[in-house]
């Protein structure tokens, strides 16, 4: 039996189109995490965006922030995700309006999952939902590409993940002190983009806590060494 | 009536020159002649109970339910006219259901008498509708522990969520009134219907607004519930009722952050109360009444 790459389910029903791209589509071949630690959460990733071998863009940013301090992390295609993270944003600010308090993470990560799942066929985005709020804490989600939800305590997605499964399993630690937690976050990334030839660029954070979000930058240049604002 | 013959009265979207609603007011006719209902928002529950005026001798005892459940943690009590009731409940079992596809959570209380609260002032300005013959008493709980998203799977951090806002409590008993205009507030103890004066009256005197260890347990106002519904129903005596009530407690209360009908057992001692409180009235009035005539 022979199977198309058509990207619709195959007659099988079970051999799914791995090649989901269009001919030229900008994807986000990436390296993205989100961890808890004491205090909330911190966003990561890496910032190469190709079309191809081609690299689109150097210095992307694929942490996206969909309320003051509910954030996410996104992972495929850059045109899907971007559309996804949109539609979530007006949703949150929305519902602050008309509820007179802040969305939860819970509140963000199921308008996210109902997006993903019901266009599950037509889209391309692996995300990582990650908050802070007054009344959880600190709140990591991963939706992958069916549109599943899962409630993690830290989670790792896009191509540059399949080579930090051992170092996140082996170096992590519940409720680090935020320092450790951006080593953390900091080393994986690093590891993720030596292996991962689709990931590159520099690595950006997002610390989300009660304080507010606090981003972080590190480049390349200085060894992913020196905090630049 | 001053509306009558002014041509004010004849639709919905006219004012009247004083910037009144005629057909709002006339609604409001409508709940004053119902059944009295009310709800208790005390410090661990909330308690609805309504006066279900026995109409004809061949209707079941205990059938014909008044006290609506809308959501788990919800209930729904009204006075006036019994169909829009029911379309009432009907609007906001959807608008509990739409809440949870799209939010993977129960509705806060707040929001479902918000939605609800729409929903009625938008028959106030067509002409093609009539206002709702109800005014609504909507108790429920809103979950103190900690949810998730409906549906999802693992669990998080083994340590729990860090960066928690120590000592904060959250959720806990809620109760709105919502009436044919529209309008609706929250309450601590609220009454409708014909006997809401008297209920009322009652109301204002349990100890309701506070949250601390002198305040009302739902136990004590299931009793109070079942003695104000008597006491609002003495003036109407010449006609037959029957009491219904419901509660609703937190996680380590009875119902479990659910709402039910309160168990026949403790209704009926409630019950048994309330008659008892009455005579017990009735005789000092007696009795103030023989003092007199001894003068």
């Amino acid at each position: 039996m022979e199977f198309g790459n058509s990207g619709s389910l195959s007659e099988d029903g079970i051999h799914v189109d791995m090649d989901r791209l269009k001919k030229g589509e900008v994807n986000l071949g990436t390296s993205i995490m989100a961890v808890t630690f004491k205090d909330g959460v911190i966003l990561g990733a890496d910032s190469r965006t190709t079309t191809g071998a081609y690299i689109a863009n150097r210095v992307t940013d694929k942490l996206t922030r969909v309320h003051d301090t509910i954030w996410c992390c996104r992972s495929g295609s850059a045109a899907d995700t971007q559309a996804v993270a949109d539609i979530v944003q007006y949703q949150l600010s929305l519902f602050a309006m008309t509820n007179g308090k802040p969305p939860t993470t819970q509140t963000a990560a199921s308008i996210f999952q109902e997006i993903c799942y019901s266009n599950k066929d037509r889209l391309s985005a692996g995300l990582i939902i990650a908050g802070w709020d007054e009344r959880y804490g600190g709140q990591v989600y991963s939706i992958p590409l069916g549109g599943s939800l899962h409630k993690q305590s830290y989670a790792i997605g896009g191509s540059g993940s399949t080579y930090i499964y051992g170092f996140c399993d082996s170096n992590w630690k519940e409720g680090m002190e935020e320092a450790d937690a951006v080593n953390f976050v900091k080393e994986a990334l690093k590891e993720a983009i030596k292996w991962d030839g689709s990931s590159g660029g520099v690595i950006r954070m997002v610390v989300l806590t009660g304080k507010g979000a606090d981003r972080h930058l590190y480049l390349p240049d200085t060894d992913y060494k020196v905090r630049h604002t | 009536m001053t509306s009558i013959g002014t041509g004010y009265d004849l639709a919905n979207s006219i004012f009247s020159p004083d910037g009144r609603n005629f057909q709002v007011e006339y609604a409001v006719k409508a709940v004053e002649n119902g059944g009295t209902s009310i709800g208790i928002r005390c410090k661990d529950g909330v308690v609805l109970a309504v006066e279900k005026v026995i109409t004809s001798k061949l209707l079941k005892q205990g059938a014909n339910k008044r006290i609506a459940t809308v959501d788990r943690h919800l209930g729904v009590v009204y006075s006036g006219m019994i169909p829009d009731g029911r379309h009432f409940i009907d609007r906001a079992r959807d608008e509990a259901r739409s809440w949870r596809d799209t939010f993977k959570n129960p509705i806060p209380t707040a929001d479902l008498a918000s939605r609800m609260g729409g929903y009625m002032q938008a028959y106030t300005l067509y002409q093609s509708v009539r206002p709702f013959g109800i005014t609504a008493i909507v108790g429920g709980w809103d979950s103190e522990l900690e949810s998730g998203v409906d549906g999802e799977v693992g669990r998080g951090p083994s340590v729990g969520a860090g960066g928690k806002t120590p000592g904060k409590k959250y959720g806990g008993p809620f109760l709105y009134m919502i009436e044919p205009s529209g309008l609706y507030w929250g309450y601590y103890g609220a009454a409708t219907g014909k006997g809401r004066q008297a209920a009322k009256a009652e109301l204002e005197k349990l100890d309701l607004s506070a949250d601390g260890e002198s305040s009302l347990t739902l136990e004590e106002a299931v009793k109070e519930a079942a003695r104000i519904i008597y006491v609002a129903h003495d003036d109407n005596k010449d006609k037959d009722f029957e009491l219904e009530m419901s509660w609703i407690s937190g996680a380590d209360g009875p119902t479990k952050g659910f709402h039910q009908e309160v168990p026949k057992a403790l209704r009926e001692e409630a019950e048994r109360l309330a008659k008892k409180s009455l005579e017990d009235e009735d005789e000092e009035e007696e009795k103030k009444e023989d003092d007199k005539m001894e003068e």
